[in-house]
């Protein structure tokens, strides 16, 4: 299971496998989607930005969204984080014998209306049926396609010594309010899932012209496991500021109770913005028009190992790093 | 006012730490004994803050770290029989025994669901009556309420097809065997804020007396311990060895007495084996006679196979204060939380997945290259 969580077990597969086997230059990038220079007969017509993803989450319905509009609003998230604009989506059903269809219909509706907030187009699909017991009850896997224009270049390869690190939103909701709603936990606020297109966000940013150096939605591993892979992937050295890490109220106290650490839980709303310091300013004012937690929470520092420090609440730098597999929830 | 955040503040842990540098005039050793106390020593680098002559010891206070080998293995056989479900907290479920780990047992194929509290194990025993649903019950005095309190209830309610696996341990006794060790250099201990929360303060007491140390019942923040801290070293520096608490927003002297009751009502004291320790008399919980058709030991036939503990592993040597992970040669090399040799590595509350999660530094990266 730990090589599922987004973690180091993770991180292991993808690159001492996967990569090394499929070996693609586009793949080693490693990227939330690959960007493809297109050429036919002589002209450019762009880059296309090219993703995939799987859903599998428990339960089918949480607070905040459902595995329909996860499934659209992810990968289509993914594609805003290459710079592309959204444009097309595969689904493909793998649906478990047994399952009412009243539960497809909803899926199915929460995905169109998904799509329609993400402006990107369901335009294919397929769908298998696996025998009782085989499936957790719908597992749904997309690809996504998108067009890059030519002025754009993110990725982490971009990032430069001095870049701020900035969040859209306060972290953590997404994977507290599934784990609560898996567990029949519920609290005295009810806590919902961050779980939203980012597409409007990201062309904002663009059309203010600022530099977009690089841009990833902080999934499975968090804020804590995207700020490490980026600059692992950049060879850069980061620091983060714990103070500056907008987490709600209600995240913090399911959090505190449970033993986990919000920098390690999904989100599904949020990402991680790196732009040279000096469009800080101008770029949280227009995140926080679609969010009012938009914070500025690090800084790349300078070549290096790719290692990320924190500053804690009580002076102190402190390694932060991605976890083996899951967060587990303490004892006592 | 939101306790949490009062305590965390950095003003406040700067001021105590100025007030421990102007109290000590001479070397002392100080253990905290709850993991959890270590976890957030290392994470805050509260260590750091306080003058070289306060050497912060840790203690076996990681419920994981000490529940013993054979126990693991005997949970590993159970989960991979036919028509039984295996209910564990998470962090025990990633511990290596003799023959792998819980969670490898999973992937083998064994029924193991990961649970918040034995309640949880209790409903789903419920919901399955034609399997034999088990729970694995470790922890300190702090979780065996809720599994006593599992116990009497499914005897209440009749229940045939729920049992647990029993490896509770008590903290007084494992402060009084760290107190007989040769080797010991403890000065003054911080103990477990959340134990005394359960069962009060006053088996601490005899301690204090017996073997001349102050004792500060402490809790868990930054500031909780530099505050315990402060009273400890006021206390060492002025000749004194009384039993204070510094967790008294949460610990009453009498502690819960509920939960004691409950406790009692269905366990009894006997030996423990502590991993990496030995076995320590009168350190541990085993169920009462009225109870033990809840025994799974009793219920299930287990043919023990030799246990083995990985001879590289010197968790028993950092879980007595003795070593620390640092002085440990596989630290950060042959061991690492993704491959770990022992419990200490793998346990949330254990020193050694403390200091490679928050201390790992260009020397132990060296070390791995």
């Amino acid at each position: 299971m730990a090589h599922g969580a987004g973690g180091r077990l993770s991180d292991q597969l993808i690159t001492g496998l996967f990569r090394q086997c499929f070996d693609d230059v586009e793949l080693a990038r490693g990227h939330d989607g690959a960007v493809l220079a297109l050429e036919h007969e002589g002209t450019n017509p762009g880059k296309l930005a090219f993703t995939t993803d799987s859903y599998v989450v428990n339960p089918l319905f949480f607070p905040g969204g459902d595995i329909g509009s996860l499934a659209v609003f992810g990968t289509a998230n993914d594609l805003a984080m290459c710079g592309a604009r959204p444009l097309f989506l595969s689904v493909a059903f793998i649906l478990e014998e047994g399952l009412e269809m009243a539960i497809l219909a909803r899926v199915v509706q929460s995905m169109a209306a998904a799509a329609k907030q993400a402006s990107i187009r369901i335009v294919t699909g397929d769908t298998k049926v696996v025998e009782r017991g085989h499936g957790d009850g719908i597992f749904i896997s997309t690809s996504g396609c998108g067009l890059v224009p030519d002025d754009r270049q993110v990725g982490p390869e971009n990032i430069a010594p001095g870049d701020a690190i900035l969040v859209n939103g306060d972290i953590g909701r997404h994977g507290i309010a599934v784990m609560a709603s898996r567990q029949g936990l519920s609290f005295e606020t009810p806590l919902e899932s961050d779980c939203a297109p980012l597409v409007d966000a990201v062309e904002a940013l663009f059309d203010a012209e600022l530099s977009v150096h690089c841009m990833r939605d902080m999934t499975r591993g968090g804020l804590a496991s995207t700020v490490v892979e980026i600059a692992e992937r950049a060879g850069m050295d980061a620091e983060l500021e714990e103070a500056d890490i907008p987490v709600s109220d209600s995240v913090r106290g399911a959090c505190e109770i449970l033993g986990f650490d919000p920098l390690y839980v999904a989100n599904e709303g949020r990402f991680a913005l790196y732009v040279p310091e000096t469009d800080t300013e101008a770029a949280l004012a227009i995140l926080r028009k679609h969010h009012p937690q938009a914070r500025r929470v690090g800084k790349v520092l300078g070549l290096g190992k790719g290692r990320v420090g924190m500053r804690s609440l009580i002076g102190g730098i402190r390694p932060v790093d991605m976890l083996v597999g899951d967060q587990l929830p303490r004892i006592c | 006012m939101k306790f949490v955040d009062e305590f965390r503040a950095a003003d406040k842990a700067q001021d105590y730490a100025d007030a421990i540098a102007a109290k000590t005039t001479r070397d002392w050793s100080i253990m905290e004994v709850c993991g959890g106390q270590t976890h957030a020593i290392v994470k805050y680098g509260i260590d750091a803050l306080l003058p070289d002559a306060i050497t912060l010891i840790h203690g076996p206070g990681c419920p994981v770290c000490v529940t013993a080998a054979d126990i693991i293995d005997t949970a590993i056989a159970i989960v991979a029989m036919p028509g039984v479900i295996f209910c564990s907290f998470g962090d025990m479920a990633r511990v290596p025994s003799t023959h792998g780990s819980l969670l490898e047992a999973k992937a083998a194929g064994g029924d193991l669901r990961l649970v918040y509290s034995p309640i949880e194990a209790l409903q789903i025993a419920r919901e399955n009556p034609q399997k034999e649903v088990v729970f694995f019950a470790v922890g300190f005095e702090t979780t065996a309420p809720a599994t006593a309190m599992a116990a009497y209830r499914a005897k209440q309610e009749g229940l045939k097809n729920f049992s647990m696996l029993v490896s509770h341990v008590l903290v007084p006794p494992a402060i009084e065997a760290l107190m007989r060790t040769p080797a010991c250099r403890v000065d003054g201990f911080l103990a477990a804020g959340h134990v005394c929360t359960i069962m009060g303060w006053h088996e601490y007491q005899p301690l204090a007396d017996q073997y001349g140390v102050p004792i500060i019942v402490t809790g868990f923040e930054p500031v909780d311990i530099l505050q315990g801290i402060y009273m400890c070293v006021s206390q060492l520096e002025e000749g004194r060895t009384a039993l204070e608490n510094q967790y008294s927003r949460v610990v009453r002297p009498q502690g819960n007495v509920a939960a004691q009751e409950m406790v009692w009502r269905v366990f009894e004291v006997a030996a423990q084996e502590w991993r990496g320790i030995g076995v320590i008399p009168k350190s541990g919980l085993q169920l009462r006679e009225a109870f033990e058709d809840f025994d799974a030991e009793r219920r299930f036939t287990i043919s023990h196979r030799p246990t083995s503990d990985n001879g590289a592993c010197i968790s028993g040597e950092i879980l007595q204060g003795l070593k620390k992970p640092m002085d440990c040669p596989a630290f950060g090399k042959r061991c690492t939380p993704m491959s770990p040799l022992g419990a200490t590595m793998v346990s949330s509350e254990g020193a050694c997945a403390a200091y490679y999660q928050f201390r790992r530094d260009d020397d132990v990266d060296e070390r791995q290259n």
